[in-house]
């Protein structure tokens, strides 16, 4: 594989997820409105049942708001991830998959490149609610903002690659719906994105183990702790390796000789 | 030397054997039909050359590269166009080119050029700002034929690429792969079940449940078999009415 090539490829990917992420306003919209959704709403109803006591990194007492907005940014990278994981379905369905993988490159790589490609185009949006999260007095120091973005890179890639393997085992765009109930949903609701995990544990001892291993949460804290500029290290050490594990899969996914691409009948 | 060489490629899917023992091949700058009712095998056969799917038995060489050991520099001789649609109907024709273009690792500038060129030539030059969701079917297959001769392949292979056509529109893509295997000494594999699209002096393959049941160029194929017509060989052959 020559570098030149490589970058080209790349590039082209980029290029595409951008034009096609830009020319799906309704998409962009919904993105960006539901976090804020959540924020301004569920968040107000919520802060005055949920009490938070110090928990780490924070120095203090902070509103719930504070807390949920580093969860809600991670949301943002889970369905930024699950909406790309459906257009790769989607792209397989109606054939433009074909094209990619008949490119003369590595499959991995070009697996590497588009999810690359689609962690790149859904930072902005995560930023920008970041900083409309100021409106309601969610104010980071900062510096917070630059060294939250290797972790929001980081989470977004493990997502990512969570989403390719979840498509590399879709063989429809209906069983899409499934994937939202039994996937994105409890990854989310039993993460600590809402809660921290000592509430969970006053919930029930089983929750707060789930939410304690589940890689979601481990994105979550990995932003928190960088967005007031700290470092976690088990977060980001289960991020990484969770990201190794899934793009493996995933390429194996899509290997013509094992995955779902040898099975399936062709057309005639 | 053979653009491509197929050699006793068989494939299952589960127990479902689609291809058996299939082993032809495709010489330089001739065009080869390959002929075939619905559901013999053709698409199969096309995901197997260009290594969507991994042959386990049989053996797939480009231009003497094998598929399986090399399949980047295989494919980067290829040109496919796949009985599915697959341009992006959220881009623009050019877009289309262009992508395709940077996968093949082709610089930005000569990829601009070269989309303009090839549009040109399959003439919807004027469609190429317009988002390919916008052109009619006919439009759409030119896009995708410009789009598998942006990289220069020495290999075509097109998978039924007249279905959806009219009768005028099948002709004219004809006549334009037809003038590319003349012109530019590039080897075509044209899939279809159509025998109007099947001329004197191209080379066939028949395919039949998964088996190639008949090889040689198409004038021979009415002599041979002491019929009268390439239709009535056909169905002796594929015992099709």
């Amino acid at each position: 594989m020559k570098v030149r090539h490589a970058l080209r490829a790349l590039d082209g990917i980029l290029r595409r997820e951008m034009l096609r992420s830009l020319r799906q306003r309704a998409r962009l919209f919904s993105a960006m409105v539901r976090p804020l959704v959540w924020l301004a709403i569920f968040a107000a109803g919520f802060r005055s049942v949920l009490g938070l006591s110090i928990t780490p990194p924070y120095q203090t007492y902070v509103l719930y708001e504070v807390y949920v907005v580093p969860g809600l940014a991670a949301m943002m990278l889970l369905f930024h991830a699950m909406a790309s994981s459906l257009a790769m379905v989607y792209d397989r369905e109606m054939g433009s998959m074909r094209l990619l993988l008949t490119a003369p490159l590595p499959r991995w790589y070009l697996l590497a490149a588009r999810l690359l490609a689609s962690v790149i185009v859904g930072l902005p949006l995560v930023y920008l609610f970041l900083f409309v999260a100021r409106f309601w007095d969610v104010r980071p120091p900062i510096l917070g903002y630059v060294a939250v973005f290797p972790a929001l890179v980081l989470a977004g890639l493990m997502l990512g690659a969570f989403g390719l393997l979840v498509s590399s085992m879709s063989t429809q765009m209906e069983n899409f719906a499934g994937v939202m109930n039994f996937v994105i949903f409890p990854m989310f609701f039993a993460s600590t994105a809402l809660y921290p995990i000592w509430r969970l544990a006053e919930a029930g001892p089983v929750l707060a183990t789930i939410a304690a291993w589940n890689p979601f949460s481990s994105a979550v804290e990995l932003i928190r702790f960088a967005l007031y500029l700290r470092f976690d290290m088990v977060s980001m050490l289960v991020v990484v390796a969770c990201l190794v594990a899934f793009f493996l899969a995933a390429v194996a996914g899509y290997d013509p000789g094992r995955g779902l691409w040898s099975r399936r009948g062709g057309e005639g | 030397m053979n653009a491509l060489a197929v050699e006793n490629l068989s494939h299952s899917f589960g127990t479902r054997q689609v291809l058996q023992n299939v082993s032809f091949t495709v010489a330089e700058g001739r065009m080869c039909i390959l002929l075939g009712r619905n559901g013999a095998g053709k698409t199969t056969l096309f995901s197997l050359i260009t290594g969507l799917y991994y042959a386990r038995t049989g053996l797939v060489r480009v231009f003497d590269m094998a598929m399986q050991a090399n399949p980047s520099a295989a494919l980067a001789q290829m040109g496919v166009v796949f009985q599915l649609p697959t341009l992006d109907l959220d881009l623009t024709a050019g877009e289309n080119l262009r992508y395709h273009a940077a996968l093949h690792g082709l610089p930005t500038e000569l990829s601009k050029a070269r989309s303009r060129e090839e549009l040109g030539r399959l003439e919807v030059l004027d469609r190429i700002d317009d988002r390919t969701r916008a052109l009619s079917g006919g439009q759409r297959r030119r896009v995708e034929i410009a789009r598998a001769l942006m990289h220069c392949p020495r290999l075509l292979l097109l998978d039924e690429p007249t279905t959806g056509l009219d009768v005028p529109g099948r002709r004219a893509l004809e006549r334009h792969v037809r003038a590319l295997c003349r012109e530019r000494g590039i080897a075509v594999l044209w899939a279809t079940h159509f025998l109007e699209e099947v001329a004197a002096d191209d080379d066939v393959v028949v395919l039949d449940r998964g088996r190639v049941c008949w090889t040689g160029t198409a004038d021979r194929i009415v002599p041979e078999l002491g019929v009268g017509s390439v239709a009535e060989a056909f169905a002796l052959l594929t015992g099709s009415p």
